[in-house]
């Protein structure tokens, strides 16, 4: 089977400023249905813009990218909308909700547009209704996004990338601005998702994140230095569950103390 | 998007800035509000003379003494009377189509009856002349043709007449003095209500024309001479005919009279009304347009403010097309909610002019219409620009976007 994902020799160079920055440098990439992939890197070397460019958008200055058999370089800005609306999924680094607007309706925006347009109002609301479901905050459905906490936030970002079924699921930090148990939870959502068949790739800065992943990239200075398989998966609900029994000890030993 | 989700999601975007909403609404609420209002003051004030005109009666032609045609102005209104009974009886007898002549001299009078006096205006008119008003006599009969040659001194009295100087009383039969003359009341007039000037139109004696000629004013001419036309088609065919009979007449002398028809004079009536409602409705009109702008403003702001949303939008799949309609549907809505606002205050506000004021005022369906589709336009016109440039924001750029 082709990869979902095949990047060839792709640069980016931002033009915007005095001095032009060269960005990405020059990456090949294969990524195969239902891996689940953690791009590592300093600040600064070019992950985001590489995820940018994965996520269709933005576009390489130079290489090629075929998504799913598809030569994004051909399309045009509505072509892309679309091949971003049916086949990506994408989680901001921070969040990029919708201010004063609840977390269902979060959720429904992807079906608003693309393939989806067609459906009608009670079907988009079950459909955002199940994947907060799957992220654990239906109950949470009416709150605004500033009545909910970091995690749940991304939880929310989350559901909004999974809700037109994507092939791929892009995340950009996914976990940088939780705690380490929200961070353990996060990644059991994933998990969980990459073992129903969804590729996955994620930035991540923290190594013991990284370890829930299959494949580990690292990213140096826009050129990718090393590319290997996660020896030692750690799979979430057994850390959560180990995170739990942890928690309860300290409790039993500190509250005769106090 | 399906058309009832982008009328969704507009909806709520206007919904999580309801205050901003309001005001930016407020414009085109004041200026519909003042629009309506205005019109439908006019349009109240212009059927009331219409409907006073309407009071004169149907196919009505007027000829009035003096002409138009020295130096544009009129010789004096009934300054010099030249209209003969005459003429009146040439009309009658040479002109075709005409249903009815009534030749009519006016004077204001002191009448006396019962020991009471009242003044009020003695016309003398030709038999046809309640024919002609379409105005019944309630009780007894007009005098004849018999009455005219015999310069009877026979009356009929308007209500007004009656109940001043007859009060509780069957005027018919009974006798009133008009310059110390008995007349004998021999008809009582139906109430016709106020004229165009306001003036009461059941204050009036008739008596036959030549009897106020020899009896009552001792003049010669009369005042004027009021003729029915057969249908409203013929009579600009009459008003010809009579203009040439009577011009005829004058054997080669300066025309000395003027011909009306109804319609001419309702319509000099309502032109100060209607040019009036115009001017108020040109300047309610300015400010909706300056709603329109307002509205143009704060969407611009609007898509400043939120180039974030629009990223987010874009990036998750949005066309161009769907941000641009989003944002088009939200100005149409303001401005059309705004208008069906300000067509309901200024219903409001008509209604409460004419209770205050006793102004007729008459909200018309068409001036609905038009300022509601007005205020819609005003949306699509304001709105397309900020729309536009919504639309065209780059997806990462509008992310980056602080
Ligand atoms: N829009 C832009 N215009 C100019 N330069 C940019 C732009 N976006 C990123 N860069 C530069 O490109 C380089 C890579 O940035 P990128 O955001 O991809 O880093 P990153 O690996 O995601 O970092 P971090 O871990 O801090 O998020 C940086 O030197 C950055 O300054
Ligand atoms: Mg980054």
């Amino acid at each position: 089977m082709p990869p979902v994902v095949q990047i060839r020799d792709i640069h980016k160079i931002y033009e915007s400023g005095e001095v032009p920055v060269h960005a990405v440098r020059g990456v090949s990439l294969d990524i195969h249905k239902g891996e689940f992939v953690a791009l590592m890197g300093a600040s600064g070397s070019g992950k985001s813009t590489l995820m940018n460019l994965l996520g269709c958008l933005d576009r390489p200055t130079r290489g090629s990218y075929l998504l799913d058999g598809i030569e994004i370089e051909k399309l045009n800005r509505n072509e892309l909308a679309d091949l971003r609306n049916q086949k990506l999924g994408f989680v901001f680094q921070g969040f990029n909700l919708l201010a004063r607007t609840t977390a269902l309706e979060n959720v429904e925006l992807p079906m608003l547009y693309g393939r989806h347009r067609r459906l009608g109002m009670s079907e988009i609301r079950e459909r955002a209704m199940h994947c907060l479901e799957i992220v654990g905050l239906a109950n949470r459905h009416d709150h605004f996004p500033n009545q909910l906490s970091g995690g749940q936030q991304q939880r929310v970002a989350i559901a909004r990338a999974l809700v037109n079924e994507p092939q791929v699921l892009l995340a950009d930090e996914p976990t940088g601005n939780l705690d380490s148990k929200t961070s353990v939870e996060v990644m059991g959502v994933f998990q969980k998702l990459n073992d129903d068949g969804i590729t996955i790739v994620m930035v991540t800065h923290e190594l013991d994140i990284a370890s829930y992943t299959r494949r580990n990239l690292i990213l140096r200075d826009g050129v990718v230095v090393r590319d290997e398989a996660v020896q030692n998966r750690l799979i979430a609900h057994k850390e959560l569950a180990r995170i739990g029994q942890a928690e309860a000890a300290a409790k039993l030993v500190s509250s005769p103390a106090a | 998007m399906r058309f009832s989700t982008i009328f969704i999601v507009a909806l709520r975007a206007l919904r999580r800035n309801a205050m901003r909403s309001i005001l930016t609404a407020l414009g085109i609420i004041i200026g519909v509000a003042a629009v309506i209002t205005m019109v439908s003051i006019g349009n109240g004030a212009k059927a009331q003379i219409e409907a006073q005109v309407a009071t004169l009666g149907q196919n009505i032609i007027t000829v009035f003494p003096g002409s138009f045609s020295q130096g544009g102005m009129r010789s004096g209104f009934g300054a010099a009377l030249t209209l003969t009974p005459e003429d009146a009886e040439a009309i009658a007898a040479e002109v075709e189509d005409v249903d009815g002549v009534s030749a009519e001299i006016t004077e204001r009078s002191q009448i006396l009856a019962n020991g009471l006096n009242w003044n009020t205006t003695v016309k003398g008119e030709s038999p046809d002349y309640p024919y002609i008003r379409n105005w019944l006599v309630a009780q007894g009969t007009m005098f004849n043709e018999q009455d005219v040659k015999s310069l009877a001194k026979v009356a009929v009295i308007g209500k007004t007449v009656a109940d001043q100087l007859f009060p509780n009383e069957d005027p018919i039969g009974q006798t009133l003095r008009i310059r110390n003359l008995p007349f004998r009341v021999v008809g009582l007039l139906d109430t016709k209500g106020f004229d165009m000037r306001g003036q009461d139109q059941d204050d009036v004696v008739l008596i036959p024309y030549t009897s106020h000629m020899r009896r009552v004013s001792r003049r010669t001419n009369i005042n004027t001479i009021l003729i029915q036309g057969s249908a409203p088609d013929k009579l600009d065919k009459v008003k010809m005919d009579v203009e040439d009979l009577l011009t005829q007449r004058r054997r080669g002398r300066e025309p000395d009279f003027t011909v009306r028809t109804q319609e001419e004079i309702a319509t000099m009536a309502t032109a100060t009304s209607s040019t009036m409602t115009l001017l108020l409705a040109a300047i309610a009109g300015v400010s909706l347009i300056v709603g329109g702008i307002g509205i143009m403003n704060i969407m611009l702001v609007s898509v400043t403010e939120r180039t974030r949303e629009i990223g987010i939008r874009l990036a998750i799949g949005a066309h161009g097309r769907d941000v641009l309609t989003q944002f088009l549907i939200e100005a149409i809505l303001l401005s059309s909610l705004g208008g069906i606002i300000g067509v309901c205050l200024g219903i409001a506000a008509s209604e409460i002019v004419s209770q205050t004021n006793g102004w007729p005022v008459l909200v018309s369906p068409s001036s609905v219409f038009i300022a509601v589709g007005f205020s819609a336009a005003v949306g699509v016109f304001f709105g397309f620009y900020p729309a536009r440039k919504a639309a065209r924001l780059d997806p990462i750029e509008a992310l980056r976007y602080e």
